[in-house]
């Protein structure tokens, strides 16, 4: 297979590889930000649950 | 039934659950873009372009379908009030809305050298447009109230609103579009479909479902945690896995 | 006289009423309709086959735009005075009510702009069979705007930001509206038959008239609570 001709495909290179590359930024960028969003949310809950503990009464 | 509408049970179910969502859609992306890139011929009439297909029909596809599960699963929302289907209608919107836009800019990259412009207000095109429009004053409502609790309810209302406009919108849009199509703009003519571009299309449509599901997983993860971080389940979670 | 329909009276009289001693209300958005589609002609010249090309679209356009003005006037009035809470605790159905509600809506909005888009259509160089067209599918459709946008407002009650989310949630909405709307005006004008068109925008107000109401009470009970 010759990778010159496949990376051209037939003059349309542009648009093809345009439409892929953007699906891949699509799926990478739904999967990374929730994943992210996960962090931020456990670090958030965990300083919460800390500071909910440590009000309470007789707890300390 | 109870047990699995829980909240923490499936907090756990839908974190085993997510890995091998994960690996799926991973398998399932790879054997599509090989069938489609390598082994699918080359169109008769559209050469190469045609390959826009993959992705653009599947993102098309995934924008009705995702709105459709967020409508389904407001409405059950409203009526039984199940807070799990609530969770999941709430975070559905925002990747159905990438898929919309993906759907929207490939469609104008294949459009480009099929009709000679970037854009052209074909039935599809249009549709989808404003499908994205609906996606947007969703997220915008949804956006708008602080009470998740609320902001659920008002967004399933919206949703359901939208889903019976759907299909209208869709026929008016091709109503006007026979009317008003100029003659030198051809419409893109889905390449009369062979198997072995067939299978790589379905593939596709499979795998983004498969990953629309796993990303629902997290997404429903991450507001289960914030909604339930009064309980005492939600603080040993925390502390059990650093 | 039945309760309901009595209660039906009072809640479109009071509409009425309220909404005339605050007339500056009612005005705004049909100036503000005039004004925008006297606009276009500076925008884009004078030449009347141009304006007359273009007018069907630009009226409707306006007129859905002029609609979204005044849908804040539904619900956020009575909303600030409490008058909804008691709306929502009264025995009769909330749905006949509301739909109620909006008929004084579409009243003081809608039908003023159906009567005076026959002088728009005018300035705007419409023929004068395009006219009546015009102004029948005005009527036809703008009671759907009104149901349509009550959704919209009933759901945007109370939050910040409110005029300009209620566009966004309700424009996408009016599209079937204007393609048969300003649709059935061109092709009067292009000398088509037009039937399709109106019966579409009948179908248009049945369906809106069936869903809306509902869909708006269910709306204005998860906003106040």
């Amino acid at each position: 297979m010759n990778w010159t001709q496949f990376f051209a495909m037939g003059g349309y290179g542009f648009y093809v590889w345009s439409s892929y590359g953007l699906a891949a930024v699509i799926l990478i960028l739904n999967l990374y930000l929730p994943l992210h969003r996960r962090k931020t949310v456990r670090r958030l809950l965990r300083e919460f649950v800390r500071l909910k503990r440590s009000s309470q009464p007789g707890s300390e | 039934m109870h047990k699995y509408a829980s909240p923490k049970f499936f907090y756990a179910l839908a974190g085993q659950l997510t890995p091998w969502l994960g690996g799926l859609t991973a398998i399932l992306l790879i054997v599509g873009i090989y069938l489609g890139l390598f082994i699918a011929p080359a169109d008769y009439q559209q050469g190469e372009s045609y390959r826009i297909m993959f992705v653009h029909v599947p993102a098309a596809w995934m924008s009705m379908f995702i709105y459709m599960m967020m409508a389904g699963a407001g409405a059950i929302a409203l009526v039984w009030n199940i807070k799990l289907a609530e969770i999941f209608s709430s975070v559905c919107a925002p990747v159905g809305a990438s898929f919309t836009f993906l759907a929207l800019v490939t469609g104008s990259l294949w459009g480009k050298p099929m009709w000679g412009t970037w854009w052209a207000w074909d039935a599809r095109l249009t549709s989808e447009l404003i499908l994205f429009f609906l996606y947007i004053g969703y997220m915008a409502l949804q956006a708008s109230i602080d009470d998740p609790r609320r902001a659920a309810r008002a967004t399933a209302i919206l949703a359901l609103v939208g889903v019976v406009n759907i299909p209208v919108i869709h026929f008016s849009v091709e109503w006007w579009n026979t009317l008003h199509q100029p003659a030198s703009v051809s419409k893109i003519g889905t390449p009369s479909i062979h198997p072995s571009m067939l299978a790589p299309l379905l593939l596709m449509i499979f795998a983004f479902s498969v990953y629309f599901f796993t990303v629902a997983l997290i997404r429903m993860r991450n507001e289960i945690l914030e909604r339930e971080r009064h309980t005492s389940w939600v603080a040993q979670v925390l502390e059990s896995k650093t | 006289m039945p309760p309901l329909l009595n209660a039906i009276g009072c809640i479109f009289r009071r509409d009425i009423t309220v909404a005339l001693r605050r007339s500056t209300d009612i005005l705004t958005p049909i100036i503000f309709f005039l004004i925008v589609v006297s606009l276009f002609p500076l925008g884009l010249g004078p030449e009347p086959a141009a304006l007359r090309s273009i007018a069907p679209g630009v009226i409707w356009v306006a007129a859905l735009l002029a609609t979204m003005l005044s849908l804040n006037r539904l619900f956020a009035n009575d909303h600030a005075d409490g008058t909804l809470e008691q709306l929502l605790l009264s025995p009769h159905p909330l749905t006949v009510l509301v739909l109620t509600k909006i008929a004084a809506h579409w009243a003081l909005t809608g039908l003023p702009l159906v009567l005076i888009s026959p002088l728009l259509a005018i300035q705007m160089h419409l023929p004068p069979q395009a006219i009546g067209t015009l102004v029948l599918s005005l009527l036809l459709g703008t009671p759907v705007l009104s149901l349509l946008g009550a959704v919209g407002a009933a759901l945007t009650l109370g939050l910040r930001g409110g005029g300009v989310l209620v566009s966004l949630l309700v424009l996408p909405l009016y599209t079937p509206v204007l393609i048969f709307g300003a649709g059935a005006v061109t092709g009067v004008i292009a000398d088509i038959d037009i039937e399709a068109q109106f019966s579409l925008l009948g179908a248009f107000l049945a369906l809106a008239l069936t869903f809306a109401p509902w869909a708006t009470a269910a709306a204005l009970r998860v906003s106040i609570e």
